[in-house]
């Protein structure tokens, strides 16, 4: 099946926030058939590279019941809390840096997203 | 018994410092049974801790008291029951000034307050550490020894039992300190349906009914990601309300007439938020499953959430310890295009040396740009070089607060001294911030729950 490389902002929404120095980000699908895609793409070995240098570790926990998946980004808050020196010190907004990672998808996916977007 | 009862509880605050209408349009906009306020976050602890060190009489919510003066009369009128942690570090004085509130309104005899303590550990510290309690830390497995000389305060999370028991006793405001967010929702949902203390999965209902009113607006439209420009009139926005079902199933609702949105988006990107492993959401009052919720769009801005199962609460209670942890400050300085990443790159190097020249010395330097990488680090790429304008932002922390009080005086210096087209400053020199370092540890339930004390004032 041809394929295509989509980033996942038009597959899914996310929230985020903290707990200590860890970020958690749970990632929604958009629509319930996508919620496989995000299941067999979006792994916590893809989501550890994506954040390479920003992250020390990355766990996946899954919600099929709500089409989602959540994540926990160890180490990405500076120190977390009162600590943390970053603007984001509270991981409010890795939910949207997640976001803007690529994962692979039917080309006829791919190609009705970006005629809905359009 | 009514089989169809059903209890609304609504949301006040989300946060210490959120929208000030939002709890008088929530007891003025409809029908409502419960008003539930959340003040406390970790960060919010340290700071009340640090206003109780300056003046014993601080160390709460004080603007809860303002809110209080408002809607007293709607509360004794319609018969709601308030239950917040307002109380912070020092519930007492809170719940003494709501008290001498409703007495000058001429409401004395119809508000009946109840006080909720025991929580506040920092009195019996030692003691429980001689009883075997290590307090080590939950992340670094470090023992508490460590800052012990630097402990500014130390609390228990307690649960619901404390509130359920004050609402038996007949209180229509209740004020308690380090009480779970989730725990001033569960209380009501335990009192009024007579729920038992090991009824699990409605527990775990209770509690997840909580969770959702937690945070405010943020389930009702506020901060919804998906599809937000469609997010109507949130200057308006209609704080969450659960109705709630003996069963525990219960529907998410807002006010009529009032803004933002209740659907299953709204209510999904609330349930993850803070997530750890969703099967093991942990509470004093037991273990809620949230791979078990089911939610269904039943109306217009309703929400039903059903299904939900859960566990047996663990031996021991979360315990929060603040200490003095350092100080921080964080300076910034407006770039302006041509260049403007560049210029303010070059600022950051200048800055760096004569940090270095003088010797300074830094737990942590850190500089981000804000237009640049703030948010999103590297994932964001090189920006426009034409880019109108880079705000550099560089914070600075250390144990001792000289470095970091020099550091605020070395930001200005850079307008004259430093790479061109430089704004933004008159904010003056940055301000230095003590770190109050959070330490969570564990403590045996039974060494705490025989000193909650619930008192009627």
């Amino acid at each position: 099946m041809a394929t295509e490389m989509l980033q996942l902002r038009w597959l899914a929404h996310a929230r985020s926030g903290d707990k200590g120095d860890t970020a958690n980000v749970g990632l929604i699908a958009l629509q319930p058939e996508w919620y496989d895609l995000l299941v067999e793409q979006v792994t916590a070995k893809r989501v550890g590279r994506h954040f390479k240098g920003m992250v020390s570790g990355v766990e996946r926990f899954e919600l099929p019941n709500l089409n989602a998946l959540n994540f926990l980004l160890h180490g990405a808050l500076d120190g977390g809390g009162t600590l943390s020196l970053k603007t984001d010190a509270q991981g409010k907004v890795y939910s949207t840096a997640l976001l803007r990672m690529e994962i692979e998808v039917p080309r006829k996916l791919a190609k009705k997203i970006r005629a809905a977007a359009a | 018994m009514t089989t169809h009862k059903t209890v609304r509880i609504a949301a006040g605050q989300g946060f210490w410092g959120d929208w000030l209408e939002a709890p008088v349009r929530q007891v003025q906009g409809g029908d409502i049974d419960y008003l539930v306020l959340d003040y406390l976050a970790e960060v919010t602890m340290s700071i009340l801790q640090k206003q109780r060190s300056r003046d014993p009489a601080f160390g709460y919510a004080r603007d809860f008291v303002t809110l209080m003066e408002r809607i007293l009369p709607d509360v004794a009128a319609k018969g709601i029951r308030v239950v917040s942690n307002a109380g912070g570090v020092n519930p007492r004085a809170c719940a003494e000034a709501v008290r001498a509130a409703a007495d000058r309104a001429g409401l004395g005899d119809q508000i009946r307050i109840a006080l909720v303590s025991g929580d506040d550990l920092l009195p019996r510290l030692d003691e429980l550490v001689a009883e075997g309690e290590s307090f080590a830390n939950m992340d670094t497995e470090r023992p508490l020894s460590d800052v012990r000389d630097r402990v500014q305060s130390a609390n228990a999370y307690l649960g619901m039992q404390p509130v359920v028991e004050a609402l038996a006793a007949g209180a229509n405001v209740i004020i308690t300190g380090r009480v779970t967010d989730t725990g001033l929702t569960l209380g009501p949902l335990v009192h009024e349906f007579g729920w038992s203390f090991d009824d699990w999965d409605r527990i775990a209902a209770g509690t997840i009914a909580g969770h959702i009113l937690e945070c405010g607006a943020q389930s009702s439209g506020g901060n919804l990601l998906r599809d937000w420009r469609q997010v109507k009139r949130l200057e308006d926005v209609g704080f969450p309300i659960v109705e709630a079902e003996a069963d525990g199933s219960f529907t998410v609702t807002k006010h009529p007439g009032t803004g933002g949105v209740v659907n299953v988006a709204s209510v999904t990107e609330q349930l993850v938020y803070e997530m750890g492993n969703p099967h093991e959401y942990i509470t004093p009052d037991g273990i809620a499953d949230f791979t078990s919720i089911r939610l269904d769009q039943v109306g217009k801005h309703r929400v039903r959430v059903h299904g939900i199962t859960g566990g047996p609460r663990t031996p021991m209670l979360k315990v929060s310890v603040a200490y003095q942890y350092g100080w921080k400050a964080v300076g910034t300085l407006v770039y302006s295009w041509p260049e403007a990443y560049d210029k303010a790159k070059a600022a950051d190097r200048i800055l760096r040396k004569r940090l270095k020249a003088l010797d300074l010395e830094y737990e942590q330097i850190l500089t981000e740009y804000v237009g640049v990488d703030a948010t999103h680090g590297k994932l964001a790429g090189e920006p426009d070089p034409e880019i109108a304008e880079v705000m550099l932002r560089v914070g600075v922390r250390a144990p001792e607060r000289a470095p970091v009080d020099r550091f605020t005086r070395e930001i200005a210096p850079l307008v004259l001294t430093g790479p061109p087209s430089v704004t933004g400053f008159a904010g003056g020199r940055p301000q230095v911030e003590e770190i109050v370092a959070y330490w969570p540890a564990l403590v045996a339930r039974e060494r705490i729950e025989p000193f909650v004390r619930v008192e009627m004032l």
